[in-house]
């Protein structure tokens, strides 16, 4: 076997024992640099994965026996909306936007992101909106009255967010939280796509990227033409509730339809913002652990640009019970099916990439493996909404729930979690259990399982979403506790992860510099990387520059 | 098989394109904000023009509203002062820099200042404000948002005014100046199209 | 997969795979054709994962090798970029004809109407040619192929969204304020069909629930007939009703009800006109009785908490007579 070279750091300033401590959470509170804000985007994440995660308990102990009474009709709908806006836009995007922020300049060779100081900002504006969304728990009544949450549910239609509906000052915390996250986002998105165009290591054409930067650069992009319409409706939502404007006030001529579009403008793309950085994980890691070369390159940048802006015309899928006429379905039926395609494509190239390879059931991989199977299963779920007329009977089902928590769950976070294992040594330094990643990995598969699997039959006999309780009699009752059960075997799952980083943090095994045999730049610079990334920067001239190395006699040059 | 363990073999010595040079991060980040930005704008549009003669009470547009030719005139002209602003760094002629970006600006102010003005009447003489109607609600939006994003300009182009007036700005500064440009630019652009918008089609 | 396909058996009177009017059985001949195209998928899909999975891991006897690099193949993925494309076009232009039989059908002369309107949280029913208004309970009349009567249900909203989802007969169909829908619903056989507001509409968007009650034509015709008539007013024999007529008239009960002919004009709560009539109270979720009845006038908040009808704060013997008067709006 070969070795790969390292770099030797200039400094070491990520080195932080021996200091005092004062003075380490001063350099992290003002860090610019990109893998400390990185490392603060996914711990603020996993924070709020537990918390999302933990509302979601509660729901489910809610509606584990029909008529139960554990918690009130209002806390309940308080609990879906947080935690569908928790798990949205503080743990999917912010862990999402983390991990690119810390692999991203990495990997194309470069010291930095573009605009590091516009990097914190953006992330401590998002970090301050997540705190200001569950500040609403003690100031949504304003001071005088009790507590309160927002209740509107994640996509808030209007009117049911105007004043005369929602009183009291919740849905304003859940205005102001979801606009400055919507500014951070777009910060960050737009320091990535500068970082991917202009700060690329020499050599390194946009044919020679490696595909996690160019999901991202997609990414980012969707973020721009996703991100802003939202804002641009939470401005109007703010007019509407301070000042007294009527743009979705039904009362006044205003239209519920038109928060719909605007919201949907959003919330597809947004779906596609998330699932791209869990293609991207996925586009890494599989080679790898196949050992062998993706297959399919330009196909899958190809595929990963059209799913972007196919994704941008088929948000009106999410509103076939709204009444959009015969031509209005029928187009977007269309659009929506269409988007199989270049998935697919996706899906066929990392058959075709482990096919044939030498698979090492590494714990990143059995996530990766646990992804490809979820993720066709829920593409599929999706393709049976996508046509309408079975749509009218899913739609706003819990069948709907199990779709997109089998895409949000089961590819997203899976990928998430393959991908905490891959990098992680690159980060500390050290390995992660693998014993600890097997018992994480089958907890949370059987979790998910038991709770997702099931979720999708209360939907076909009829039970919708967002309610807090059920009669007794309608064929749900059994199917809803094994739910419940599900969900715990996942939040074991989760401990069993959240211990496995703490314990490996202090007790891993020294994982080198390139622990997985791996063939991009960020595995020739030491673990964890200096804070310069590297001392030289490097020059490339393949993709896979330290396959390049590690197999002069055979480089990739030759066949790209 | 071969052990590589020399640092100096990882900036790998293949053959390099040079040139190697990528495009300036600063217009880049510039290009990705408009981008949002319209984003944001389109929204509005797209509201404005859903609402076009939707309101329940009165005053209309083509009751209230006149074209704002002189206004415009002004704004859009100082679009190209900006420009000569940018030319006449890139040559290193501070001084037209200088009186270039004191005329955008002025020109930047006088448009406020005819916004100012047309929103005294319809609030004061008309009574319309963003509570009256759907027109209302839309109209001071839109316009409102586009002034937002004039008064930020302004007060970029301000800052460096005051900074060229005090000597600080040099010719390599000009790739700086041509970041800011764009986006005054943009700001006009917009202008534009929410002339069209709410003036034209809207009445 | 299989779990999805084994809810045929499942026992629930919501099942929409178990469908008995028309627009539900056409979305059900669409998604078993795109549950088997979607099963034939996975399938093949998921058995080549698996097989490359199995035959392609790395073995301890392996040689320390790298396998063969590959880069791609054109033809191949030519290949499975036009097959989905295929798959694609056949599923959407099967969707397609069922939207247009659903929705882009004439409307027969013969239709029934009935306008629906949503309210935080109960439903409102108009019938336009009679007259009659009622809530909560819809009734219909089942259709006959040989000759149709549909049921064309004109829905809008007074507050907020709604969702009118019975699944038994037909998907679902938003109810939005300032904006007019239409759907339509022919129950093959009588019987009382379930379903329930599946728009987060606040709450109790929970227990904002439906019954629709396909009776035989003459059933229907009577229930017209009987609903159209004006409230009981003279109550002989029965003094606590008289009394609580009277109660009921003098108390802010008659700003948000209606009992029609007499003083009672409100449209802010549901019609009680013949309220007496109806199996529930409270759009579903609870039994119409005299106990129930008097516990609900009591504080409809104990009983469904965040109903917008306030407590009136009735004593005792007031209550006792208005449940009496409720209880005989036949
Ligand atoms: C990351 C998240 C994610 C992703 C990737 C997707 C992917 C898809 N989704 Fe999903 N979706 C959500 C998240 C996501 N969704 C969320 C959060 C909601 C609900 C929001 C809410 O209401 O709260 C939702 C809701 C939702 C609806 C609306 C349901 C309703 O409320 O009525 C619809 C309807 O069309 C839909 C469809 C699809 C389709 C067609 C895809 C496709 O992209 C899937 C494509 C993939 C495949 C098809 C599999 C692989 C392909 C092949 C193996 C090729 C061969 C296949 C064919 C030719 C068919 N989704
Ligand atoms: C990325 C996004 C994401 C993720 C990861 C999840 C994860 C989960 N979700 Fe969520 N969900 C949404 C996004 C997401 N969800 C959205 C957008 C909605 C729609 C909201 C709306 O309708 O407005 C929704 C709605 C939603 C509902 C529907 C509510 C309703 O309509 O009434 C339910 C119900 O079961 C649910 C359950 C779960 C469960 C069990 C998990 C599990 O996978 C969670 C597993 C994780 C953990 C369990 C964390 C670990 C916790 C600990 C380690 C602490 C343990 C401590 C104790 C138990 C004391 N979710
Ligand atoms: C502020 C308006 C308001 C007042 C006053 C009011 N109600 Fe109601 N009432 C409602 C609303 C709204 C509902 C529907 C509640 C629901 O189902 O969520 C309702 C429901 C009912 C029902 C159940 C009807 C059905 O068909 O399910 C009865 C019976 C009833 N009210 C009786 C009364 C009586 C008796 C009084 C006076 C003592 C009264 N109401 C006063 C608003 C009012
Ligand atoms: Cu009405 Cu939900
Ligand atoms: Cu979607």
């Amino acid at each position: 076997m070969t070795t790969t070279p390292v770099l030797e750091a200039i400094d070491e300033t990520l080195e932080t024992q021996g200091r005092p401590p004062l003075n380490v959470i001063y350099e992290w509170l003002t860090t610019v640099d990109h893998k400390k804000i990185g490392l603060m985007y996914i711990v603020y994440a996993l924070i709020f994965l537990v918390v999302g995660g933990f509302e979601a308990i509660l729901m489910r102990i809610q509606l584990a026996i029909p008529n139960n009474h554990f918690v009130s009709p209002q806390v309940f709908n308080q609990l879906f909306t947080m935690h569908g806006t928790t798990m949205v836009f503080f743990m999917g995007m912010p862990i999402l936007f983390g991990v690119g922020n810390y692999l991203v300049p990495l990997m194309i060779g470069a010291r930095d992101m573009a605009f590091p100081r516009l990097n914190a900002f953006s992330f401590w504006i998002s970090a301050f909106a997540g705190m200001l969304l569950y500040f609403s728990y003690i100031g949504g009544s304003g001071l005088y009255a009790a507590g309160s949450a927002p209740d509107v549910g994640w996509f808030a239609y209007a009117p049911l967010t105007s004043k005369v509906f929602s009183p009291g000052h919740s849905t304003d915390y859940w205005t102001l939280a979801v606009f400055l996250s919507g500014v951070g986002s777009i910060g960050t998105a737009l320091n990535i796509v500068t970082t991917i165009l202009c700060m690329r290591c020499k050599g390194m054409k946009m044919s020679r990227m490696p595909l996690l930067p160019w999901l991202y650069l997609v990414m980012a992009g969707l973020v721009f033409v996703a991100v802003s319409p939202l804002t641009a409706a939470q401005i109007m939502l703010t007019l509407d509730r301070y000042l007294g404007a009527h743009f979705f006030d039904t009362q006044a001529g205003g239209s519920a339809i038109l928060w719909m579009h605007f919201f949907w403008i959003f919330g597809h793309p947004e779906v596609y913002v998330l699932v791209l950085p869990a293609f991207a994980f996925a586009n890494e890691i599989i080679p790898v652990f196949s050992r062998k070369a993706m297959f399919g390159y330009p196909a899958m940048v190809a595929a990963s640009v059209s799913i972007g802006f196919i994704s941008l015309s088929v948000w009106a899928h999410h509103m076939f019970t709204a009444g959009l006429g015969p031509a209005g379905n029928t187009f977007f039926v269309f659009a929506t099916m269409v988007i199989s395609v270049p998935t697919g494509i996706k899906i066929f190239n990392w058959l075709a990439t482990i096919w044939g390879g030498k698979i090492i059931f590494a714990v990143p991989m059995i996530f990766m493996i646990g992804f490809l199977f979820q993720f066709l299963i829920a593409g599929l779920t999706g393709i049976m909404l996508s046509a309408a007329p079975f749509n009218w009977q899913l739609s706003a089902s819990y069948f709907v729930v199990a779709h997109f928590h089998y895409v949000l769950v089961g590819a997203i976070v899976f990928s998430l979690f393959g991908a905490f294992y891959y990098w992680y040594p690159k980060v500390t330094g050290r390995m992660m259990s693998e014993t600890l990643g097997k018992w994480h990995f089958w907890l949370f598969l059987i979790g998910f399982h038991l709770t997702f699997d099931f979720m999708h039959v209360p939907g076909i006999l009829g039970m919708p979403r967002r309610i807090y309780t059920y009669e007794a009699g309608r064929g749900w009752d059994t199917l809803n506790f094994i739910v419940g059960v599900g969900a715990i075997f996942q939040a074991a799952g989760t401990l069993v992860l959240v211990y496995n980083m703490i314990h490996s943090y202090y007790k891993g095994k020294e994982a080198g510099h390139d622990p997985w045999d791996a063939w991009t730049l960020e595995w020739s610079v030491p673990s964890p990387p200096p804070s310069y990334n590297f001392a030289i920067e490097p020059t490339v001239s393949s993709r896979r520059p330290l396959w390049d190395i590690k197999h002069p006699e055979d480089p990739d040059a030759d066949y790209e | 098989m071969t052990t590589i363990t020399t640092a100096s073999r990882i900036p790998i010595d293949g053959p390099v394109e040079t040139p190697w040079k990528l495009p300036y991060r600063g217009n880049i980040g510039m290009a990705c904000l408009i981008i949002a930005e319209s984003a944001i704008f389109i929204i509005f549009v797209v509201a404005y023009i859903y609402y076009i003669g939707k309101s329940l009470s009165g005053p209309t547009p083509a009751q209230v509203l006149e074209l704002p030719i002189f206004g415009t005139i002004c704004l859009l002209s100082s679009s190209i002062f900006v420009h000569f602003a940018v030319s006449s760094l890139r040559k290193d002629n501070l001084r037209g820099c200088t009186l270039n970006l004191a005329a955008t600006v002025l020109l930047g102010t006088i448009f406020l200042a005819t916004t100012a003005q047309e929103w005294y009447h319809l609030i004061h003489d008309e009574g319309l404000t963003i509570k009256t109607n759907l027109f209302g609600t839309t109209y001071y939006s839109l316009v409102g948002l586009h002034a937002t994003h004039v008064v930020v300009g302004l007060i970029m182009l301000s800052l460096t005014l005051g900074l060229s007036l005090t000597g600080h700005v040099k010719e390599e500064h000009s790739e700086k100046l041509e970041v800011l440009s764009l986006y005054w630019h943009f700001v006009d652009a917009v202008w534009v199209v929410v002339f069209l918008v709410v003036y034209v089609i809207g009445r | 997969m299989s779990l999805i396909a084994g809810t045929a058996f499942a026992q629930s009177p919501t099942n929409i795979f178990d469908p008995a009017g028309t627009p539900a059985r056409s979305a059900f001949g669409l998604s078993m054709l795109v549950l088997s195209i979607t099963l034939a998928i996975f399938l093949i899909v998921a058995g080549l994962l698996l097989y490359a999975l199995v035959r392609f891991r790395h073995r301890s006897t392996d040689s320390n090798r790298e396998p063969a690099q590959i880069y791609g193949s054109n033809q191949i993925e030519l290949s499975w970029t036009v097959i989905p494309i295929l798959i694609v076009v056949t599923l959407f232009l099967t969707t397609t004809r069922v939207i247009l039989g659903t929705e882009a059908i004439p409307k027969p002369a013969s239709a029934i109407d009935v306008t629906i309107i949503g309210h935080q949280f109960w439903w409102e029913y108009r019938y336009p040619k009679s007259g009659v208004v009622t809530a909560n309970e819809l009734h219909v009349p089942i259709s006959d192929p040989a000759s149709p009567t549909p049921t064309y249900l004109t829905m809008s909203s007074a507050d907020v969204s709604h969702s009118f989802w019975v699944p038994r007969l037909a998907g679902k169909m938003d109810l939005i304020p300032n904006r007019v829908n239409t759907m339509w619903i022919d129950p093959e056989a009588t019987g009382l069909y379930l379903g329930q507001c599946a728009q987060y509409c606040g709450t109790q968007h929970a227990k904002m629930l439906l019954r629709v009650y396909a009776q035989s034509p003459q059933d229907f015709a009577a229930w017209i007939e009987q609903q159209n008539k004006p409230a009981q007013q003279e109550f002989p024999g029965n003094a606590a009703a008289t009394e609580g007529q009277a109660v009921f008239m003098k108390n802010a009960c008659i700003n948000c009800h209606t009992v029609k002919g007499t003083v009672a004009t409100g449209r802010f709560g549901p019609d009680l006109t013949h309220l007496a009539s109806r199996d529930t109270i409270a759009s579903g979720p609870i039994q119409n009785t005299p106990e129930n009845l008097r516990k609900w006038v009591e504080d409809p908040n104990t009983m469904k908490p965040g109903s917008l009808m306030p407590a009136m704060h009735l004593n005792d013997h007031d209550l006792d007579v208005i449940t009496a008067y409720l209880s005989q709006l036949h």
